[in-house]
């Protein structure tokens, strides 16, 4: 008995210390959502406290529509979506050649790739911008390659480990039925792997969508500029529309919240392979 | 079996696509950082050699790339002691209370997978003076003499290494919570029928068989607060130097055509970042030597 309620007790304590975490988590992006649907006039007089008087649209259409909000929502999709899609064909590629083929230097060339990952180039940034520059690629094709590159290491090592973990009888049998080394990465290696491409697409994508240095430096023209660039250079011109500003951030947000929600094993599954090899 | 060179080549072919991007993005870059960091000029109009002028400029005479160093220490001193602590209690706490603890560490990586310019927006909101949300909040509920100017002089870089904390302690949470469930059953078991308390099996089970994930956590921690960058320029864009961090500066001296100083420093912070996570990594093992715990 006593040790039971002790147990109830502790279990009690312990709950009251996680949801209060959790509320502090939570609480501001509430907040945030809350704040979106009120008029600036409202949330002056609240001083934003109080819950929306309605679900009032007002500012996601000006935020859309009117500020450029709306162009680098569909920048994002169309970086994110390109990247992504570069980023699975080229690791996959590469992954399967390392598991599968003999090649001179592929030892080498895997160990660099695995050594990118290890060290840290805090003004890697740097010559990149300047090399964009000099290649004339300082625009969407450059942001994209220069992207591609960032979650190609990952990529490439997080697929080589299921690669290696599948039995080759399949594949040769696909080999004794006459289907040539890229015939077989794509109908029978690929589908084989679909969990790990699952971790591939839905991490290099919130890398991307989530991206800010790069291309605050590249792009300058309001029009090609991302979510974040945009949100940045929102804030910088409408520094006193708050409700505004949280329907454009509530914007950015609702995406993110909606992937991760849905695929959220796939995120931390990708998080622990790359602290791993961190 | 031998392959033939047609083969090899032909193979090789399957790596390439990957290799040329990385040749050019990272191999490329890697090594024309250091050269940069020798030269003087914007690199794309005008570069002339330097010598050694930059990398004495930042080390000897820059104040102000000290000062921002000091920041960046800041703000790591409170993402490993407060962040990643937290972090430890709550991997703890879920792990004891619940099996999984899967609505909890749902709600918990939230933060980490939102953006930092969200983030660091959104807090901007709540915390800056004007409209002064959370000295608002205070002074309702009966914490008014809490209140403070969250953004200004003397709290600025605090409130920074504050919110830098929140947004990645649901990262640590997830990595230690991950170590903590490998950890089998059946030890805890034992030490319970040897007649260990909750100290002692916390000090003799817990922590020596998760010390490869804390070592870990802890190198991670340091590598990217020190080259954490966009939560803060949305948070204070710097808030003239208060809480300007390393990246901020090479950021902005790229921006302001000195590109030399910028790799200068990003050479300097990288060496730097290498010798701390190698010691880090050898300071664990040591411990893990000494209670012979180390595996592999």
């Amino acid at each position: 008995m006593y040790y039971r309620i002790k147990k109830v007790i502790i279990l009690f304590f312990l709950h009251v210390f996680l949801i209060s975490v959790a509320v502090s988590c939570i609480f501001p992006l509430v907040w945030m959502v809350n704040a979106s649907f009120k008029s600036e006039a409202e949330f002056r007089h609240d001083s934003g406290l109080k819950i929306a008087s309605g679900f009032n649209l007002e500012n996601y259409k000006n935020a859309i529509f009117e500020g450029n909000l709306g162009y680098n929502f569909v920048n994002s999709v169309f970086y994110t979506f390109v990247t992504v899609t570069l980023i699975v064909l080229i690791s996959s590629l590469a992954a399967y050649g390392f598991s599968r083929l003999q090649f001179p230097g592929k030892n080498v060339i895997f160990f660099m790739f695995l050594a990118a990952m290890a060290i840290p180039l805090p003004a890697g940034f740097v010559p990149v911008y300047i090399l964009l520059n000099k290649l004339h690629l300082v625009n969407r094709t450059g942001y994209i390659l220069a992207m591609t590159n960032m979650g190609l290491s990952l990529s490439i090592y997080l697929l080589k480990t299921f690669f290696d973990q599948l039995p080759h009888d399949l594949e040769d049998a696909a080999r004794i039925d006459g289907c040539n080394r890229l015939q077989i990465w794509w109908n029978v290696a690929l589908p084989l792997v679909a969990p790990a491409l699952a971790v591939v697409i839905i991490f290099n994508s919130l890398t991307v969508w989530n991206e800010f240095v790069l291309a605050s430096l590249m792009f300058t023209e309001d029009k090609l500029m991302p979510l974040q660039v945009g949100l940045m250079e929102f804030y910088n011109r409408n520094i006193i529309q708050h409700t505004l500003l949280m329907a454009s951030l509530t914007i950015a947000a609702l995406p993110i919240i909606l992937l991760y929600l849905k695929m959220q094993k796939q995120i931390i599954k990708g998080l622990t392979a790359g602290a791993v090899v961190g | 079996m031998k392959t033939s060179f047609a083969d090899s080549a032909k193979n090789l072919s399957f790596v390439l696509p990957a290799f040329l991007i990385f040749s050019i993005f990272y191999l490329y870059p890697f090594i024309y950082t250091f050269i940069l960091s020798f030269h003087r000029g914007d690199a794309i109009s005008s570069l002339e050699f330097a010598g050694w002028a930059n990398f004495k400029e930042v080390l000897f005479y820059d104040k102000a790339w000290w000062r921002s160093m000091y920041n960046g220490v800041f703000i790591t001193f409170w993402a490993l002691s407060f962040q990643n602590i937290l972090a430890f209690l709550l991997a703890m706490a879920v792990d004891k209370a619940t099996r999984t603890g899967k609505i909890y560490r749902v709600i918990f990586f939230i933060l980490p997978v939102l953006s930092e310019i969200i983030i660091g927006l959104l807090m901007r909101e709540i915390l800056i003076s004007d409209p002064g949300i959370l000295n608002k909040w205070l002074t309702k509920s009966g914490f008014g003499f809490i209140a403070h100017d969250w953004l200004g002089t003397d709290a600025a870089l605090l409130t920074t290494a504050l919110v830098h904390s929140w947004k990645g302690f649901g990262w640590a949470f997830v990595i230690f919570l991950a170590g903590l469930q490998t950890i089998p059953e059946q030890l805890y078991e034992a030490a319970r029928i040897d007649g260990a308390n909750w100290w002692q099996t916390f000090f003799r089970v817990t922590v020596p068989l998760l010390m490869p994930v804390i070592a870990m956590v802890i190198v991670l921690t340091i590598l990217g607060t020190m080259q954490a960058f966009a939560m803060i320029l949305a948070l204070t864009r710097g808030a003239g130097g208060l809480t300007e961090v390393p990246t901020m500066r090479i950021y902005n001296h790229l921006r302001g055509n000195q590109v030399g100083l910028a790799c200068a420093e990003g050479v300097i912070l990288g060496f730097i970042l290498i010798i701390v996570s190698r010691m880090v990594n050898s300071i664990s093992k040591e411990i893990r030597r000494r209670w012979g715990v180390l595996s592999n």
